[in-house]
């Protein structure tokens, strides 16, 4: 890079997703990155890092901590701004609703930052759906755990061989019309209050 | 986001005027912060006051005011629950993202405390003698001298916390600190601290101190980690708290529906302030999907019975909450030319003439007036000189002239001073 490196500090108390982040920060070739997961203290790490770009989750309550250090600044002339282009208002919204914030130095010019900006805004969508993903399969886990259970329970007390404890079950949800999840439940349940 | 099919679906008892059809959705989204003042919103959502101006209230709550205000910005707010001064940072250029925001509404008056952890309390009551019942001015004038002694003693400076650098706590917590002869600049270490961490930073030693609204610092006197030193009624009465926000284009663009949206928060006010009414409003404050706080502590908070610490010391402060009555709701251009002094005071803005227009233009009384009819102003008027009559002083007795605003930020002892503090950075 001709101008120069840019210095970017991430901050999200998630700390997969920031990792996400960094990575694909170096993989754009940024090498000065730093990540922090916890605010306490990033006023000191920002006076000595003097980032020119600054990266945060907007769940992170400490945002309104950084406001007031910027307006802090401002007094020892460091001006910072949010986002990169005001008047690209299609770019700040994928931004917010992907949950992301930034903040970069006033003067730093906008083809520099937009790139890293979209890119954090790409990979926090990723996120999402990658948490989205995880939490359908812990939930599909825990149904195929239920069904277990509720075989078992089953099998011990109509002594059933598995293969007709999961015909039974199957049976009882087509013909009750619910999802073989939720009556294995309400096997585990009664079997908890009644045995 | 026009959702014109959306305006036909939930058909109010009478029907819409022809011009609000033309408005788009009536679904109006509201940015919230947890805290009680938040409640004219929380009524009007809940108790049918918007129902039956035909709109309707998705409130959304969030986690900080720079959200607060870059949603409001970027459009994922059409409204919200905002701190006063932040239409009026907005409008003098001020913050990481000043977009205008004026406010046509105040949310009401009064919430605010300071409270400062026992263990320093308990000095001050050492080094002062201090009366259980000492006054806030007495307080202050205590804390200052232990931070002398401390100061003598080299001990580090106390840390204090607020909310927000546009913030009604910022400067009144710098209000009092100054009354008291501390210099809030150099005395003391300023930091912000999300209200709902107040009370577990005291508890853990982070924070010596720190001024947020309801309910937080109950929560922290409840708790036994910290006194209550100070209301904002006994810094300033009438002191500005929070405000309705919103983008002065989607006002312009959908004046009936502003209209609609004041006539059902002035309705909400006008019923949050019955005390009949306090039980079922605490209940809907204290649900998960709003404050998420005990319901008693909302309750006692409601009604101004406040415990000054977990030893039995308590005080009641009637009006500690006004959301309606004595024009509660009025957003008074001289109290953005207050919160604009403050600014002044404490270096966040130089004064200039025309700072104190942008200033006042954050405040819109004329949409105010539109909707809820020139009866419901009050009579004296939008530039009022502010802590002359007797029930409504400062806590130092200074008077507020909006007319000779620089005159007024040159009378403190305790302000701002730029050479000392460039001496300070250097």
């Amino acid at each position: 890079m001709v101008q120069g490196e840019l210095t970017i500090l991430v901050i999200d108390e998630n700390a997969i997703r920031a990792s996400i982040i960094e990575e694909g920060l170096r993989e754009a070739g940024h090498s000065q990155v730093t990540v922090i997961h916890e605010v306490h203290g990033v006023a000191r790490m920002i006076e000595s890092l003097k980032p020119d770009v600054i990266i945060i989750d907007l769940e992170n309550p400490n945002r309104d901590m950084m406001e007031h250090l910027f307006q802090l600044t401002r007094t020892i002339s460091r001006p910072i701004a949010m986002f990169v282009d005001r008047s690209d208002t299609a770019s700040i919204e994928a931004a917010v609703e992907a949950g992301v914030s930034a903040y970069i130095v006033d003067g730093l010019k906008k083809e520099r930052v937009k790139s890293i900006l979209d890119m954090a805004v790409s990979r926090f969508n990723a996120f999402s759906r990658l948490q989205r993903e995880l939490a359908e399969a812990r939930s599909a886990l825990e149904e195929r755990k239920v069904v277990e259970r509720a075989k078992g329970i089953l099998m011990k007390m109509r002594g059933l061989s598995e293969e007709e404890a999961f015909a039974l079950l199957r049976q009882s949800a087509m013909n009750e019309k619910k999802k073989m999840a939720d009556i294995a439940q309400s096997i585990v349940t009664a079997a908890r209050l009644l045995l | 986001m026009n959702m014109m099919t959306k305006s036909i679906v939930s058909a109010p008892r009478v029907p819409a005027p022809a011009s609000i059809r033309h408005e788009g959705s009536r679904v109006l989204r509201a940015g919230f912060i947890p805290l009680v003042d938040a409640s004219v919103l929380i009524a009007a959502a809940e108790f049918g006051f918007a129902q039956r101006e035909g709109l309707s209230l998705e409130l959304v709550r969030d986690v900080s005011w720079a959200n607060v205000r870059d949603r409001l910005a970027f459009r994922q707010f059409d409204i919200a629950h905002m701190l006063s001064p932040m239409p009026v940072a907005s409008m003098l250029g001020l913050g990481s993202n000043p977009s205008p925001t004026i406010t046509p509404l105040s949310l009401g008056r009064g919430g605010n405390a300071i409270t400062l952890s026992t263990r320093l309390f308990a000095r001050m009551q050492h080094k002062a003698d201090l009366r259980d019942d000492a006054s806030a001015l007495e307080n202050a004038q205590a804390l200052a001298r232990v931070v002398r002694s401390m100061k003598e003693r080299g001990e580090a400076p106390l840390t204090l916390g607020m909310t927000y650098p546009f913030s009604s706590h910022n400067y009144e917590f710098r209000y009092w600190l100054a009354a008291g002869g501390v210099d809030p600049d150099t005395d003391v270490r300023l930091v912000v601290v999300p209200p709902p961490m107040t009370s577990d930073a005291l508890a853990a030693g982070a924070i010596d101190g720190f001024c947020v609204g309801a309910p937080w610092n109950m929560v922290a006197s409840e708790r036994g980690v910290g006194r209550i030193v100070a209301a904002k009624q006994d810094i300033w009465p009438s002191a500005p708290e929070k405000v309705l926000g919103m983008r002065p284009e989607w006002a312009d663009s959908k004046p009936d529906t502003v209209m609609r949206l004041l006539v059902a928060l002035d309705a909400a006010a006008r019923w949050c302030d019955e005390p009949e009414n306090h039980d079922s409003l605490a209940e809907a404050l204290a649900d998960s999907r709003h404050i998420s706080a005990p319901v008693d502590i909302i309750r006692h908070v409601l009604s101004g019975k406040f415990s000054l610490d977990a030893k039995g010391n308590s005080r009641v402060i009637q009006n500690y909450f006004t959301f309606h009555s004595d024009h509660a709701g009025y957003p008074r251009p001289s109290h953005a030319l207050w919160i604009y002094s403050q600014m002044v005071r404490w270096g966040q803005v130089p004064y200039s003439e025309a700072g104190t227009a942008a200033a006042a233009s954050a405040y819109r009384p004329d949409l105010y007036r539109a909707a809820l009819g020139e009866e419901a102003a009050p009579a004296d008027g939008d530039l009022r000189i502010e802590g002359e009559r007797p029930d409504d002083r400062f806590m130092d007795g200074h008077i507020f002239d909006p007319g000779s605003l620089s005159n007024y930020v040159e009378s403190f002892p305790v302000a701002w001073r730029k050479p000392h503090r460039q001496d300070e950075d250097t």
